[in-house]
């Protein structure tokens, strides 16, 4: 999927868009370039707090540098700092040209403020903003002084609209140099002047394919693609620490190239291939141009469902300046931006941005003991696919399964892993067996003495999982934590057979672990708070954005599911075609249709979950006939591992059929449909307050924390869609009112599924009760 | 000389029971550019011809080596334990071993070492340790692909059978493989890595182009007045007889600036002037227990003492091996760099040798990376490689190691000194360091 050579075809590039971009939107989410900071009012009095420039010869070297904080953030007052400093350089008769780097190691610019813009109240405010910036940055632009900026460190969003600006780019080639522009995943546009550079810079095919995708480009990608002139390799340990000599070099470097602007013995032009020429100058053919955005529309509608204005947005304000010369250009960016950033999407959006950096923090603390050594029972695709994501991250991996072929079946999942990375050259060859390394399969306890955790990840079954928690607290040492990989089990109930119950948890991971960044942990009543920690600190370890739940039945995650399951059947009963279904729900913004979802989670799955969930809650949890599922199961049926679901799946084949063998079983369930809540709208709403209305009682009954868990667990675990930013974000935007009197369209029609929560109630009662101030 | 022995820490380095093992004497051919008059030989040519030099040199009989153990790094396939074919080619007994050992430019040292151990330990009493290496012709193989056409088609038996592997043939299949320059965890260059290296350590372009001066100068010097006596002529079949090295050019600081960087472009300081260039050649070197030495009326040049063997990161720390070796091998044997007279160091790039020099004039390094309290110190640059190194004679890497410890050997001689130091840095970040003792005029 990765994208090496420049683009050759409109067709081909939009196709790439597309695919990319639901992907995307989840995967790079928590890599975006804004950063919410506040500044103390001290730091904002004292002059040039995030800016400063010596004179080496005749070259300013600016150095970015805000203060008490990890990242440089684009705010006014770094701006105003900037327009100073540029102004006193533009007016020195000792200076020729100039450098700009960040001080910090690992970040250049990491993007605008996100509260400079949450805190704008109309789209003009944000117009302003966004003009303002597009003033100094064409300022920037025509500098007779060559700048030059040297980049170490995340490059997005705003920070890379003010890199394009300069006269030349030079990068660190090291894998924190990214640059990018994510501000699609934030409901929103580059709104100072990226728009108009970019496609000058890059060429529109994949000027388009970095705004409409909003991924990180690595330093050498860059530098193909014309984004970045020259490369600096990170430098090793000499007379001080690497990062630091890193920078300075690459300062030096920069330094050199600055003075050859100025003395003009360097050209700011760059050489471009032969394949590049020739996009270029295809597009200077208005027809090929005006199929160029006709195809990059279509496949962004077909992707989108035209659920996120951003897209056509940038499409549009690109389309203009092209068209209608710059001036529209820009005016229409920054029009375009306000009106974006005022979007309930843009705010959805950012709140799951918002959700997510909470998300990725451990708030119980450091662990008394760093886990070094992990231990997993069970090779399938869950248990390794946990190795996967430790070994990645250097933890020292036992994996145990009861047979060599289950064993060798999950290190080869493990080797796949890995080896697919080193296909993307996101890893070398030599450090996937390096990696590979600090993995141990085997079929006994031997080494499990030093784990310092253990992860369970065997049969869905309460008797095998006492077993084994029985065997492992036979030769585990005393602080080694228990956790449980189950999607339904109660933790409380695996625990009953410990000797030391502080020590075990649940950690629902979800399929496949590799790619799925949520993990769901959940603590008993007993478990401690250090055994928490443990948990959180290896979960963040391996990349994972966290929800940290109380224990009970189906937990967070699967007990929002599960009504919203009960739903799809009691939808297909009706009579509702499984491909309407799915068309219905991915219409609505859900990555997977519900038919499909079933397939894909596994149809024997979904009937034990149905069954322990329906034990659990009974009515509430009714609506469809489970025996819909148990019929599927007997047949066979059992989704995608087994070839037939709902589908038919074919190895290579990419359009799945409907598996026509369901018809009978089907007809044999049919109910008849209640017109007063079947049309599409009432389908789609069934569906998602089922959901909605689960996830409220959850946050009700303390088995979540936070509302922010609620929305990100949602959207990172079940694909809820991130356009509604999760189920209490879509509450706020759409109003409590409104879901409680569908809901209770509903409940007239169905029964007690259906009936309101008291914390839903309350908010539709009190219009002024938000889950978000 | 009796002034300088008087101020060591100790007198000698020889241990109570443990043999002392005495570098007899040492040759090499001489070391040319690849692609000059040992083109079209073969490795072994060239070993062998450093082995004829070496029996002509020492007059050993040959019936009394017990052991050949030969360096190389780029093997030619056909003769992958070069040691015993250039053994058999030049005349030594069809009754003594010989093997081959590969640890990239420090292989001759791990062939002198190995050679050490043996006699050490009583194995054996004679061992010729030696080592080559042959740039201008090196296995360029065809592609796994084509590899494996081929090898099917070895196998296949029928005509249909042939037919059908041929079927599978692709033109791509004739793109060659090219033996890597490359370190092979990393994939990068060590030129590459080198001029990292020099940049972390801060070491300007001009500091290299001068030290790269000095060695052309110092060996152009050396070979004017004689002093490098390893060197042997040699007879190439078909040629003249070479008798000198062929990369010593010293130019000028101007002319060494317009270089343009060969590794990283075009902002990088490393060039093929301040680099030392690929090399043909092949040295050898008659080590014996001291006892037998005398007993056989030799007498030796120099004693082999304590060596130590350290590798390290081979990404940023690739050619840092003589800063992590020295100390540790001067600690061993209990001597400090004042001790040393005569220091010879492996010169695979003046940024690698300057950078090194850095590192260990550096406390914070010390700190920081070698878990020292401080700095080791820089060697005195008046007693470093004074008869040039590897960028000026030339580096066949296989070969170097005996190089580096003959010159050692004869310059304390020369220039009456007790203690020499050998250190070398090699790809896979390793590095080795050893301690030359004069013999006792």
């Amino acid at each position: 999927m990765e994208f090496h050579d420049p683009p050759i075809s409109a067709s081909q590039s939009a196709g790439i868009i597309g695919k990319l971009f639901c992907k995307f939107i989840l995967k790079y989410l928590f890599l975006i370039g804004y950063i919410c900071r506040n500044f103390t009012e001290s730091s904002a009095l004292l002059t040039r707090t995030h800016i400063n420039y010596g004179v080496k010869g005749d070259v300013a070297v600016i150095r970015i540098n805000s203060p008490n904080s990890k990242v440089n953030t684009l705010n006014k007052e770094l701006h105003s700092e900037f327009i100073e400093v540029m102004n006193e350089i533009w007016a020195s008769d000792q200076i020729r040209s100039a450098v700009l780097i960040s001080s910090k190691p690992g970040c250049f610019i990491a993007g605008a403020d996100i509260n400079m813009l949450a805190a704008c109240k109309t789209p003009q405010e944000v117009t302003q903003i966004s003009q303002e910036a597009q003033r100094t940055f064409e300022k920037l632009e025509k500098s007779t002084k060559p700048v030059v900026a040297a980049i170490s460190g995340s490059c997005l969003g705003g920070g890379l609209e003010l890199a394009v600006s300069c006269q030349y780019r030079i990068a660190t080639k090291d894998r924190k140099t990214v640059l990018g522009t994510p501000e699609v995943l934030l409901g929103i546009l580059p709104g100072a002047g990226g728009t108009q550079r970019l496609p000058k810079m890059v060429g529109v095919p994949a000027a388009f394919d970095m705004m409409l995708t909003g991924r990180n480009i690595r330093a050498d990608r860059a530098k193909k693609m014309g984004l970045v002139d020259q490369l600096v390799e990170p430098l090793g340990p000499g007379l001080k620490p690497p990062e630091e000599r890193t920078i300075e070099y690459l300062e030096e470097v920069a330094i050199t190239f600055a003075k050859g602007l100025a003395d003009k013995k360097i050209s700011p032009k760059r050489d471009k291939g032969l394949v590049e020429k020739l996009t270029a100058y295809a597009m200077t053919i208005p027809f090929v141009r005006q199929q160029v955005y006709k195809k990059v529309e279509e496949k962004v509608r077909k992707q989108t469902k035209g659920l996120y204005p951003a897209p056509l947005k940038i499409i549009d304000v690109v389309k203009t300046g092209i068209e209608q010369g710059s001036d529209a250009g820009y005016l229409s960016e920054s029009q375009k931006f306000g009106e974006l950033a005022m979007t309930k999407e843009s705010k959805a959006l950012m709140g799951l941005y918002h959700g997510q950096v909470l998300c990725k923090k451990n708030k119980f603390g450091a662990p008394q003991k760093d886990v070094k050594h992990l231990a997993i029972l069970g090779a399938g695709l869950m248990g390794a696919g946990i190795a996967q994501v430790s070994v990645d991250k250097g933890l020292k991996t036992l994996l145990k399964d009861a047979t060599l072929t289950g064993l060798g079946r999950g290190q080869q999942q493990v080797f796949k892993g890995l080896n697919d990375k080193v296909k993307k050259k996101a890893l070398t060859s030599f450090e996937r067996d390096s990696i590979f390394s600090n993995l141990t399969g085997q079929l006994d306890y031997q080494g499990f003495e030093k784990a310092d955790m253990v992860i369970e990840a065997v049969f869905e079954d309460l008797s095998l999982k006492h077993r084994v928690l029985k065997e492992v607290e036979a030769v585990i040492p005393d602080h080694c934590v228990f956790a449980s990989n189950t999607s339904a089990l109660p933790i409380s109930e695996i625990a009953a057979v410990s000797k030391r119950p502080e020590k075990v948890i649940g950690m629902h991971y979800f399929s496949p672990v590799d790619k799925m960044q949520l993990l769901e942990i959940i603590t008993t009543e007993k478990t401690s708070k250090d055994t928490s920690a443990s948990a959180v600190a290896v979960g963040l370890k391996q990349g994972k954005v966290i929800i940290v739940v109380k224990d009970g039945p189906g937990f967070y995650t699967t007990r929002c599911l599960a009504p919203m399951m009960s739903e799809v059947i009691r939808i297909l009963q009706e009579g509702v075609d499984p491909k309407k279904l799915d068309s219905l729900t991915t219409s609505f913004g859900f990555p997977v249709g519900a038919a499909t979802l079933v397939d894909e989670v596994g149809v024997d799955v979904a009937k034990h979950v149905a069954e322990d969930l329906g034990k659990a809650f009974g009515e509430r949890f009714g609506g469809g006939n489970p025996e819909l599922l148990t019929q599927m199961v007997s047949k066979g049926f059992l989704g995608r591992k087994s070839g037939k679901g709902f589908y038919i799946y074919q190895e290579g084949v990419k359009n799945k059929n409907l598996n026509s063998d369901m018809d009978s079983i089907l007809a044999s369930l049919k109910i008849p449909p209640k017109s007063e809540v079947s049309s599409d709208e009432d389908i789609q709403f069934r569906l998602v307050t089922s959901f909605v209305n689960e996830a409220v009682m959850c946050l009700q009954e303390g088995i979540l924390a936070t509302p922010a868990e609620g929305d990100i667990g949602a959207v990172f675990g079940l694909g809820f869609p991130p356009c509604l930013g999760g189920p209490f974000c879509f509450v706020d935007l759409y109003g409590a009112q409104k879901l409680v009197d569908r809901l209770k369209k509903y409940e007239a029609a169905y029964g007690k599924q259906f009936t309101p929560c008291q914390l839903l109630a309350d908010h539709a009662n009190s219009p002024n009760k938000k889950f978000y101030q | 000389w009796h002034h300088s022995v008087q101020t060591k820490t100790k007198k000698t380095l020889a241990k109570p029971n443990i043999r002392n093992i005495v570098v007899v004497d040492g040759v090499r051919t001489p070391f040319l550019l690849s692609g000059t008059s040992y083109k079209d030989l073969m490795p072994h040519d060239v070993a062998r011809a450093a082995l004829t030099g070496l029996l002509h040199r020492t007059s050993v009989p040959k019936e009394v080596v017990d052991y050949i153990i030969f360096g190389t790094v780029i093997q030619e396939v056909k003769t992958s334990n070069v040691a015993r074919e250039a053994a058999l080619g030049a005349g030594f007994s069809d009754k003594t071993p010989a093997h081959t050992v590969t640890m990239a430019c420090i292989s001759a040292n791990q062939a002198m070492t190995t050679g050490v151990g043996l006699i050490a330990s009583g194995q054996c009493d004679v061992v010729v340790a030696g080592g080559v290496e042959l740039m201008s012709d090196i296995p360029i193989r065809h592609s796994r692909k084509m590899r494996k056409l081929m090898l099917d088609l070895n196998k296949a038996k029928s005509v249909g059978q042939r037919l059908s592997v041929i079927s599978k043939f692709r033109l791509n299949f004739l793109a060659p493989e090219l033996p890597a320059v490359a370190e092979f965890s990393t994939s990068e260059t060590m030129g590459h890595s080198a001029d990292r290296l020099a940049a972390a350590f801060a070491v300007s372009r001009l500091e290299q182009d001068e030290y790269a001066l000095r060695s052309h100068s110092l060996a152009k010097k050396a070979q004017d007045e004689g002093l490098l006596s390893d060197v042997v002529p040699f007879k190439v079949p078909g040629k003249d007889t070479v008798t000198k090295d062929n990369g010593i050019r010293p130019s000028s600081l101007e002319q060494m600036a317009k270089l343009k960087p060969a590794f990283i472009r075009p902002y990088g300081t490393v060039t093929a002037a301040n680099s030392s260039f690929l090399t043909d050649g092949a040295s050898a070197m008659l080590i014996m227990a001291e006892e037998k030495a005398l007993a056989m009326g030799y007498k030796p040049k120099a004693y082999l003492r304590d060596f130590m063997y350290v590798s390290q990161d081979p990404k940023d720390q690739l050619l840092l091996g003589p800063t992590y070796a020295t100390p540790k091998v001067l600690e061993k044997a209990g001597l400090t760099m004042n001790d040393i007279d005569a220091f010879e160091f492996h010169e695979a790039f003046s940024g690698q040798i300057l950078a090194n020099f850095k590192a260990m004039d550096s406390d914070w390094f010390a700190q920081n990376y070698m878990g020292r309290k401080t700095k080791i110190g820089l060697p005195p640059l008046e007693k470093f490689n004074n008869w040039g190194g590897s960028l000026s004679l030339g580096h066949p890497f296989g070969a170097t190691g005996c190089r580096l410890v003959m010159a050692a050997a004869n310059r304390l001689r020369k220039e009456g000194g007790q203690y020499g130091l050998v250190a070398a840095c090699a790809a896979g970040g390793q590095g080795h360091a050893m301690i030359v003792e004069a013999y006792p005029k």
